[in-house]
Parts: C-alpha cells; sequence; structure tokens
C-alpha cells in the first residue's frame, strides 16, 4: 500500500508532464507516420510497416529510460527523497515505486503505435496482443538502465546520457532504420553483443508468428534486463546509503 | 522527561569531523535550536539523529529507542521538514498531502481528518488545489511543514525553515511554529539569531562539530556579557578559535 501511493505519485509526476506526453506518445506516431510515407513512394522495401511498427515500439521505450531516470534524479536534486528517507518506506518500496508505474505506461506506449499501425497496413491478429506482451521484459530493461542512470547522475547530465546517446544507441544499433548487414562487420558484432537489436528482433518475430525465432534474442534481453536491474538496484541502493 | 539523549555522538568524513562527541539531552514538548556558522555539524546531527546517515560512534535515544539499534521504531517516532523545500512540484497540495498520509498508512478516515486539520492548522485553504510547484516559497514552506505533521510526530525536525523568506511569511511562520510548540518536540536549525532567540526554550551552540554552549538565550546573553543575542553569539563562536 506504502509503495503503490509511492508510485502514484511517480506516475502522476511523469504523466503531467506535457513535454512526457509528447514524447511518449507523439513521436512514436510521427515516426511511423513520417517512415511510412516514405516508404510508400520509394520502390524498394525500407520500412514495411510488418517490421517498422515493432522496431518503434522498442524504440519508444528509450523514452521510458528517460522518464524514470529524470524523476530519480530529479528527487534525489530535491530534499523530497531525504524526506520520503525519513518515514517507514523500505528501500525495496522506492525501487518498486519508481519502475512499476513505467511498465503499464510502456504497454500503452505500445498499444498506441500498433493501433496507428493498424492504419497504416498491419495485419490485425493476435500476434499484436502477444507483441504487447513481449514489450514487458524490453520495458524492464529500459527502465533498469533509468534506475541506473537516476541514481548515478543528475537530471541535467540525465538529459544528456539518457536523451542523446541512448536514444541514439537505441535508435542506431537496433535495426530499425536499416538492415545491419548493410553495415556488417565490427558494427554489426557491436550491435548484436548489446540489447537493442535483439529487443527488435524478438517484436518483429512475434508480429510474423514466427515464435520459434524469438530465440535466442529473448534470453540477450531478459539477461540484459537481470544484469542491469541488479546494477541499478546496487547503485540506487549506495545512493541512499549515501543521502 | 528526555526526548533526545544524545551520548558521545561523532561523525567522521575521512579526515573531517562533523560532529566531535556530541552530549546533549532535549526535554519533551521543548523548542530547541541548534545554532552554528556553516560546517558547525548541525545539519549532520539532525541527519544522525533522524537515521539518514549512521554515526561513526556513540548512539543517540529518542524516547528511548536508539538511533543505531533501532532506526524503524525512531522513524514512527519522528518527522523531518528538509533544509529545502521537500515537496513533489507536480502534485497538487492536497495529493502531496495524501502522499505522506500513504506512505505512513493512514486509513481512508484518518487521511481525511488528517488532511483538514493540517489545512486549517496552517491556512492552506486557499492553495489546497493548487500545484505544489505553482507555489511561492512561503506557501511550499507551509505545505513542507504540514507535509512533516501529517504522521503526527513525537519529534520534528526543522532543518532552516525560514530560510530564503520573506519578513511576512517567516513572520507567519513563526507564529505556525509557536502553535505547535509543547505538542511537539521540535529542533530548530537556523542561521538567524533573531528567530532562535524568539521561539527557542534552550539553544546549542556548535562550531568545527564540537557542542559551545547550551542554554536559554538569556544565559547565553549573560555568558556572553552582553544583551544582544547576535553579538552573543559572535563571541561566544570567537571565542572559542581565539
Amino acid at each position: 500500500m506504502k509503495m503503490l501511493t509511492f508510485a502514484g505519485r511517480n506516475t502522476k509526476e511523469i504523466l503531467r508532464d506535457p513535454l512526457n506526453l509528447t514524447f511518449m506518445f507523439g513521436f512514436p506516431l510521427v515516426l511511423i507516420a513520417l517512415l511510412s510515407a516514405i516508404q510508400a513512394n520509394v520502390p524498394v522495401e525500407l520500412f514495411v510497416i510488418e517490421r517498422l511498427a515493432p522496431g518503434i515500439t522498442v524504440f519508444g521505450l528509450s523514452f521510458m529510460t528517460l522518464f524514470s531516470a529524470t524523476i530519480i534524479a530529479k528527487d534525489r536534486g530535491s530534499s523530497l527523497l531525504q524526506r520520503l528517507y525519513t518515514t517507514p518506506l523500505t528501500p525495496m518500496d522506492f525501487i518498486l515505486g519508481y519502475t512499476l508505474p513505467i511498465i503499464p505506461i510502456a504497454m500503452a506506449q505500445c498499444v498506441i503505435c500498433y493501433i496507428a499501425a493498424f492504419f497504416l497496413g498491419l495485419s490485425i491478429t493476435v500476434n499484436v496482443l502477444y507483441a504487447v506482451i513481449f514489450i514487458i521484459p524490453v520495458s524492464v530493461l529500459y527502465v533498469a538502465v533509468g534506475l541506473l542512470c537516476g541514481s548515478v547522475f543528475n537530471d541535467k547530465q540525465v538529459g544528456g546520457i539518457c536523451g542523446a546517446l541512448l536514444t541514439n544507441l537505441s535508435a542506431w544499433l537496433s535495426g530499425i532504420w536499416f538492415d545491419l548487414d548493410l553495415v556488417g562487420g565490427a558494427f554489426k558484432k557491436i550491435a548484436y553483443a548489446l540489447p537493442f537489436v535483439h529487443a527488435v528482433d524478438m517484436e518483429r518475430a512475434v508480429i510474423a508468428g514466427n515464435f520459434a525465432d524469438i530465440f535466442p534474442h529473448i534470453w540477450w534481453v531478459l539477461g540484459y534486463a537481470a544484469i542491469i536491474l541488479v546494477l541499478a538496484v546496487l547503485l540506487f541502493l549506495r545512493q541512499m546509503r549515501k543521502q | 522527561m528526555d526526548a533526545i539523549r544524545i551520548d558521545g555522538l561523532t561523525k567522521k568524513y575521512k579526515d573531517v569531523v562533523a560532529v566531535d562527541n556530541l552530549n546533549l539531552s532535549i526535554h519533551k514538548g521543548e523548542l530547541f535550536s541548534l545554532l552554528g556558522v556553516n560546517g558547525a555539524g548541525k545539519t549532520t546531527t539532525i541527519k544522525m539523529l533522524s537515521c539518514l546517515t549512521q554515526p561513526t560512534s556513540g548512539d543517540a535515544f529518542l524516547n528511548g529507542k536508539s538511533i543505531c539499534k533501532d532506526a524503524a521504531a525512531v522513524k514512527s517516532l519522528i518527522a523531518v521538514s528538509p533544509q529545502e523545500t521537500a515537496v513533489a512540484p507536480g502534485l497538487f497540495v492536497r495529493e502531496n498531502l495524501e502522499l505522506m498520509c500513504g506512505v505512513h498508512g493512514l486509513s481512508k478516515d484518518k487521511k481525511n481528518a488528517k488532511i483538514a486539520e493540517l489545512t486549517k492548522l496552517l491556512g492552506l485553504e486557499t492553495v489546497i488545489n493548487k500545484k505544489a510547484g505553482k507555489l511561492s516559497g512561503g506557501w511550499q514552506r507551509r505545505l513542507s511543514i504540514a507535509m512533516a505533521l501529517i504522521s503526527e510526530p513525537e519529534i520534528l525536525f526543522l532543518d532552516e525553515p525560514t530560510l530564503g523568506l520573506d519578513v511576512l511569511a517567516r513572520s507567519d511562520l513563526w507564529d505556525m511554529i509557536r502553535a505547535l510548540k509543547e505538542k511537539v518536540t521540535i529542533i530548530l536549525t537556523t542561521h538567524y539569531m533573531e528567530e532562535a532567540e524568539a521561539l527557542s526554550d534552550r539553544i546549542a551552540i556548535m562550531k568545527d562539530g564540537k557542542l559551545l554552549i547550551c542554554d536559554t538565550a538569556d544565559k547565553i546573553k549573560e555568558a556572553a556579557g552582553t544583551d544582544n543575542f547576535e553579538q552573543a553569539f559572535v563571541r561566544i563562536v570567537k571565542g572559542v578559535s581565539k
């Protein structure tokens, strides 16, 4: 109950920021519409909706990292966390309170992207429902990165690192905008050593109904999510002790 | 009866001794001020007493509960209004109060009663439906103190509650703090001498982590040989450094 109160506060803080809403729902929709318009006017298969939509749902999660990192960093910068540390809230309440509100927001973002994709030609199948479910572990990964960054950096640094660096990494090394085979070599190896392209490949396999193809990508996503979450929790507890 | 007993409390950060073997007793219902120049150890003392930081050595007992061995029990007795305004800016005033009710596990009935009581006590009626982040500094301080009082603390720490406020807002807050006296044991830190003199039952002056004197404002003035409290503070602080 105490944790849920804290989680409710975090949800309100995130959803009441118009800039957050713009990035959360507006930006992915603009990307889907724009890239689909490009696809309609080029003779090659560049941004086919069946491959583009799952990619955008994963890319949109980089904003979840930004939101979770920003709210934690801002709370650390103000005295609000110090006040809350003197209440009966436990360290686990704080961690869950910052993490849990983002998951339904991420799922809502994913649903909105797929609804937009229906209008752009994506077939309405049960696989879309599975894709929304499979976005949960990917969301955990992105939220864990947010928890980690928010525990280490201040709100200005978070803007640079999560807002610029992570969104770019997530964009270029995920194979959303171009086939990584076109670049190949070290670039492709680095991309496949990171979780972003695995998350996109997993979502694409789910949308296509090729459930056997979600492997090994899901292990990469779950593995990265688990490692980063553990690291994030340790760093959050460390800053909590330092406060 | 003592609300707080401090026994040899010490906090070291690498080579710096922030609080050095502090011994003090604060009575129940007392308004006790901690004074000192920057780096005197006031905030570190409050952080240790409110279980935000562990002492290097020594212990303190709040209503008999040890800050080292029984932090959870201590947390249930206290509330802190930190130096900076500690409100959730995106929430409305009422939601900020509800947040504190929720994290303290108050029932729905008790929550509504408590919010009504504190809204009246702190005169928050006119801003109750405004966003906390849009309020002036004075209103945010009031809200911050109201949030601290939600849990009906037996001991309240006010860390520089009137810092940066204009004269009228400060006067209003003084009235409010006076209204709380005796219901709650209050430990106040401030840089304003007139504030400490006007509000406190007793005052402790610290320098370099050490306690220099602890007495009533009149006795401190007498000890320093002056009628002016600010002058007394300066003499006592400088006297030790000579």
